[in-house]
């Protein structure tokens, strides 16, 4: 199995913040033809290269588009998701680190597909390393005529702002991050109105990942039909992917969507280290679906991981050697939410609480049977009722672990040794 | 996540560098993060009288103010030393080790994670995912990143902070 590098194709081949090097390998090319079409055609084409989402949910990005095209007013704004936060994830920080200018192009075309004429970077503020580089990205872009006052000798004005986050992983959702960028706490909103019509200040707002802008460039240069010929039919084009945890070659790869989970572990990432076994992996970050050893074999697109329980997300793959125990995993997950939820409603902040408490009574060896069945009814509660994707997805990798993993489950019920829980029970 | 503020004697000097700048931005709301992430670099920590400096040169509220800087994690209520060793515990960490590298810490600092030493040196913090997972366990001391640590590189670590200074 090999990489397939059009998002990456530029990454550790150019100094990245150079326009010069960015235009000598083929860059703003897509954005010099596309100020020249209608906004009804920018919008056909990515339609048709049939681009989703790549921060989590797989939306139809056409579609985000058009409802922002059809807003009549006359301040509109591209929001870039850069508030990477789903624990286990890099790839966003490799695009902006390795290639800012295919970002920026991405957030110009569609500037100019939905009528925008100002972009705003939302940066997570654990990438403080970076603001330095986008700035003089940036700068050169501007002087260069490729953003600021009058792009490319044309009527059409864009230009980006970067934000800065301050550690709060719910910004990672689209209203609660618009609320942030507002100088507000970053708590998300009521929906409807949605972004496209009621955004950032109150006005039409398209708001995509990073990866889903670096996308954008290379559907205009290269053409719809093109792209559909890489990926699957339902997730067209490439992902990129973290690979992560106990596994031997970590970092970000990119495939072609659908390419099989298994192949990127052990062909891609030379499988588990120091003669250890694989226990299971995580899909998708913290609130992703745990799946177990005998489960790996699947195509990784958006529709599959979403059967299995989970979500693709991300794009993130962590794995876990046998020297883990999965409650303990499941556990840290928990933490994790408990930690970020950020207070709002009660399905969310009371269920996390309670489903970390039940889960610590299973490494305590105090758990009994009928908390299954607890852990079900809250999980259920928890992904119909809460307000944003956190609440939602926290149940995910319970709910997936107890499936998958049932005998362990078992054994801590019944008490039994395991080596990282037993010792905090304080027993041995 | 903080949520107390603590009422404290910032030296005036401080204050009066804060109110700069914030009066820079005054009725711009949505660039309070940007004036509390410049304050936080002169101050350490927002304490009830930087806060009111903010809110009255911008032009906010106090409650808004305050709600703001209790809702973000790496906005501090709380004083810290002058390295802030934040480890991160999300799972690809805690996978590879990263309770040994706490544990290592702590006994090397004598303070246990969310505490400060003695000397206002070194505050030791957890947080989620840094996005430097290809080389986890990690941490970040105040701007910079390390990674691949073991108890015995972290101990090493350290001491390089320590000797910069002397003891
Ligand atoms: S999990 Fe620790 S850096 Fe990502």
């Amino acid at each position: 199995m090999e990489e397939m590098r059009i998002l990456l194709r530029n990454v550790g081949h150019i100094n990245p913040t150079s326009v010069k090097e960015y235009m000598a390998a083929g860059g703003y090319q897509a954005l010099k033809k596309t100020i020249a079409m209608k906004p009804e055609e920018i919008l056909a084409e990515v339609k048709a290269a049939g681009l989703r989402g790549r921060g989590g949910a797989g939306f139809p990005t056409a579609l985000k588009w058009q409802f922002v095209l059809s807003e009549d007013s006359p301040e509109k704004y591209i929001v870039c998701n850069a508030d990477e936060g789903e624990p286990g994830t890099n790839k966003d920080r490799i695009l902006l680190s390795g290639d800012p200018h295919s970002i920026f192009e991405g957030m110009a075309i569609a500037g100019k597909a939905v009528g925008s004429n100002k972009g705003f970077i939302y940066l997570r503020a654990e990438y403080p390393y970076l603001f330095p580089i986008l700035e003089e990205a940036l700068t050169e872009a501007r002087a260069a005529g490729c953003l600021g006052h009058g792009i490319m000798d044309t009527d059409f004005d864009f230009d980006i702002e970067i934000r800065s986050g301050a550690g709060a992983y719910v910004c990672g959702e689209e209203t609660a991050l618009l609320e942030s960028i507002e100088g507000k706490r970053g708590e998300p909103r009521f929906r409807p109105p949605y972004p496209g019509v009621k955004g950032l200040f109150g006005k039409p707002t398209v708001i995509n990942n990073v990866e889903t802008f670096a996308n954008v460039g290379v559907i205009m240069d290269k053409g719809a039909d093109w792209y559909r010929s890489i990926g699957t039919e339902n997730s067209p084009g490439t992902k990129l992917f973290t690979l992560c945890g106990n596994v031997v070659n970590r970092g970000v790869y990119e495939f072609p969507m659908g390419a099989n989970l298994k192949d990127i572990i052990f062909d891609i990432g030379g499988g588990i280290p120091d003669g250890k076994n694989l226990l299971a992996v995580q899909t998708g970050g913290s609130s992703g679906a745990i799946i177990n050893a005998d489960q790996i074999d699947m195509p990784l697109d958006i529709d599959h991981v979403s059967a299995s329980g989970g979500k693709l997300g991300c794009g993130t793959i962590l794995v876990i050697d046998d020297t883990n125990c999965i409650v303990d995993i499941v556990k840290n997950n928990l933490s994790f939410f408990e930690h970020e939820c950020c207070g709002q409603c009660t399905p969310c902040r009371e269920g996390g609480t309670r489903l970390l408490e039940l889960v610590q009574r299973f490494i305590d060896g105090t758990a009994k049977l009928s908390d299954f069945d607890t852990i079900m009814d809250l999980s259920e509660t928890m992904s119909l009722a809460s307000l944003c994707g956190l609440g939602q997805s926290t149940p995910t990798p319970v709910v997936t672990s107890i499936n998958n993993f049932r005998d362990a489950y078992n054994k801590h019920l019944d008490g039994d040794y395991c080596p990282v829980c037993s010792k905090e029970r304080g027993r041995d | 996540m903080a949520n107390t503020i603590s009422n404290s004697n910032t030296p005036p000097a401080q204050l009066v560098e804060v109110a700069a700048i914030a009066s820079r931005y005054k009725g711009q709301q949505d660039q309070l993060m940007r004036v509390l992430l410049e304050c936080q670099k002169v101050v350490n920590t927002f304490s009830e009288d930087v806060a009111a400096i903010i809110a009255r040169e911008m032009g906010l509220s106090q409650t808004h103010v305050y709600g703001f800087i209790t809702f973000y994690a790496m906005l501090s209520t709380k004083p810290r030393g002058k390295y802030i060793i934040r480890m991160c515990k999300s799972a690809p960490c805690h996978v590879r080790g990263a309770r040994e590298v706490v544990k290592a810490m702590e006994d090397f600092l004598h303070i246990k994670m969310g505490e400060t030493t003695e000397d206002n040196r070194f505050t030791l913090e957890y947080c989620e995912c840094l996005g430097i997972c290809d080389i986890s366990p990690a941490i970040m001391i105040n701007d910079k990143t390390y990674g691949n640590l073991t108890p015995e590189s972290a101990r090493e670590l350290l001491k390089l902070y320590i000797r910069e200074e002397g003891k």
